[in-house]
């Protein structure tokens, strides 16, 4: 076996001895001086995890979620020396949790932290032409191709995704309100913001995202959420940035 | 994103701080001695947005240096061919004064383990290391400054000292050195050494930056000291008289205060720039 690999199985194994060959002072053994590393490894991994999921951890508190953290960090390494990504098996390990089936909703928080990040490390893009779009007869709106800007994420809950975040985050914020709800986290500037999606928005998205026509992503849309609303899609998408000129790609 | 004759030019021999977000307005109306910034890399790999809008704001005023945390020089394995990419799109888009890495290893097989992990000093490090920095100055097509380690512990295989190690890197790959004279303060206690030996058999003359930061303080098993390099306090004076030693042969060159935990308001760690401007001028 080769030294690295001894080195490591005891980074994220409590429960291995520290490696031969290795020494303190005066040959003496390095005993807790291996510890140093496993510490180092075993806290920056917990604290990357505390820094890409603060919904989860606030719903949590964070003692629980720093006593979960440990255990995914030790079954999930990142894979990537790229730190603003580690996380992305979060949430699929938190619905593995037995402890957690009372808080059916919390995978799908995960899901909304990873999209945050992602938005705010998502390429620029140079604005949509809103006042242009404006200009345009209506059937030439409705022929336009919408390009959906980089830092747009789209999210689907069968929980009040968009009630759990503001509850969570915004001083006075309701209850949340047993529906199912959609999330967009668009990025105006530099800070993303979540919105609330109306029925089958999220479709309709997915659909120009591919390349649709507003009309064509209108009409498919309507095939599977019949009271799919244009105008409030429309609304809430062109007024907070959810597109991007085609230059800005 | 700088003009031509930026490129390659060398870090200023002045005082430089770790560059945190939370220090972007008050770095710029007030930076005191601060000539340059150095960045973690890996904090720059995303596709855009605020990280890639401050480096290009801050890069109009101050020397840039990139100093990736992930490469994993040291590692068993063949260096990460993605993430040499990725660091190359970066100093090709940034176009730093300065690029450098450590003497450590972090990734393992697949697994990125986001610490810098000792190496035994061997022959067999030496040509494995040796070829990850040829390959490295190879892709990235300039020299790479290489950043000698905090250790806790040392391997019964060593056959050479840190400092030999180095200097046999410097004379195969042509590399320049990072100095951090916390790092030989901290390794030095922990192994009960020298410090002033060490930078006495240090290869002063390929220096190119020096850092400084602070550590945490620690016993082993048998109460022996055992000091961490945690970058979350003041730089304590007994580094600072090392730093000074050692510019007293280099000559002036740049300084980096790192402050990575626990980071202070922008005018704490202004003053610790100030600190090394003193250091430089005597």
């Amino acid at each position: 076996m080769s030294d690295q690999t001894t080195f490591r199985q005891g980074l994220l194994d409590p429960s291995r001895a520290t490696p031969d060959g290795l020494k303190g002072p005066a040959n003496a053994p390095a005993g807790k001086r291996y510890d140093v590393y496993r510490n180092n490894v075993t806290h920056s991994l917990i604290a990357a995890l505390q820094t890409a999921f603060p919904l989860v951890r606030k719903i949590l508190g964070g003692q629980s979620f720093d006593s979960l953290a440990p255990i995914y960090v030790r079954a999930h390494p990142p894979k990537s020396p790229v730190m603003m990504q580690y996380g992305i098996d979060f949430p699929a390990f938190l619905e593995t949790l037995p402890q957690l089936s009372k808080l059916g909703y919390l995978p799908d928080c995960a899901r909304f932290d990873l999209a945050l990040r992602g938005s705010y490390h998502a390429a620029d893009a140079a604005p949509f032409d809103l006042a242009a779009f404006q200009t345009l007869p209506p059937d030439e709106m409705m022929a336009q191709r919408l390009p959906v800007a980089p830092a747009t994420r789209i999210l689907r809950s069968h929980w009040p995704l968009y009630d759990i975040w503001r509850f969570n985050t915004v001083a006075d914020a309701p209850k949340p309100r047993p529906v199912a709800q959609d999330v967009m986290i668009t990025r105006p500037q530099f800070d993303p913001e979540p919105h609330l999606l109306p029925p089958g928005a999220a479709d309709w998205l997915d659909r120009l995202a591919q390349g649709d026509s507003v009309q064509a992503a209108h009409d498919a849309t309507l095939t599977t959420t019949p009271e799919f609303d244009l105008a409030a899609t429309l609304v809430v998408t062109l007024g907070k940035s959810a597109f991007c000129t085609d230059e800005g790609r | 994103m700088l003009d031509d004759e930026r490129r390659f030019d060398g870090l200023p021999a002045r005082p430089g701080v770790g560059y945190k977000p939370q220090h972007f307005s008050a770095l710029q109306a007030d930076p005191g001695p601060v000539a340059w910034i150095e960045v973690h890399a890996e904090n720059y790999m995303g596709d855009g947005g605020r990280p890639h809008a401050q480096l290009r704001a801050l890069s109009e005023r101050f020397a840039l240096s990139i100093h990736g945390v992930g490469l994993s020089i040291g590692g068993e394995t063949p260096l990460d061919r993605d993430h040499l990419a990725r660091l190359k799109t970066l100093c090709d888009w940034a176009q730093p004064a300065s690029f450098s890495e450590h003497l450590a290893w972090s990734t393992h097989g697949a697994e990125y383990l986001n610490d810098l992990l000792p190496l035994p000093y061997t022959d067999a490090t030496l040509a494995r290391v040796a070829s990850h920095i040829a390959q490295v100055q190879d892709v990235l097509g300039r020299q790479m400054l290489l950043e000698n380690p905090s250790s806790y512990l040392a391997f019964a295989d060593s056959t050479m000292s840190e400092t030999e190690f180095l200097a046999a890197l410097v004379d195969r790959t042509g590399c320049g050195l990072l100095l951090d004279v916390n790092n030989v303060f901290v390794s030095a206690t922990n192994l009960d050494l020298s410090a002033q030996a060490y930078l006495d058999a240090y290869p002063l003359a390929h220096v190119q930056e020096f850092h400084v930061g602070g550590h945490d303080e620690d016993h082993d098993d048998t109460g022996a000291p055992l000091l961490i390099d945690s970058h979350g306090k003041h730089v304590i004076d007994p580094v600072w008289t090392l730093l000074e030693h050692a510019l007293a042969t280099t000559g002036p060159k740049p300084v980096l205060v790192e402050w990575d935990n626990h980071v202070p308001d922008w005018p704490t760690l202004r003053a610790q720039a100030q600190r090394a401007a003193k250091a430089l001028a005597t």
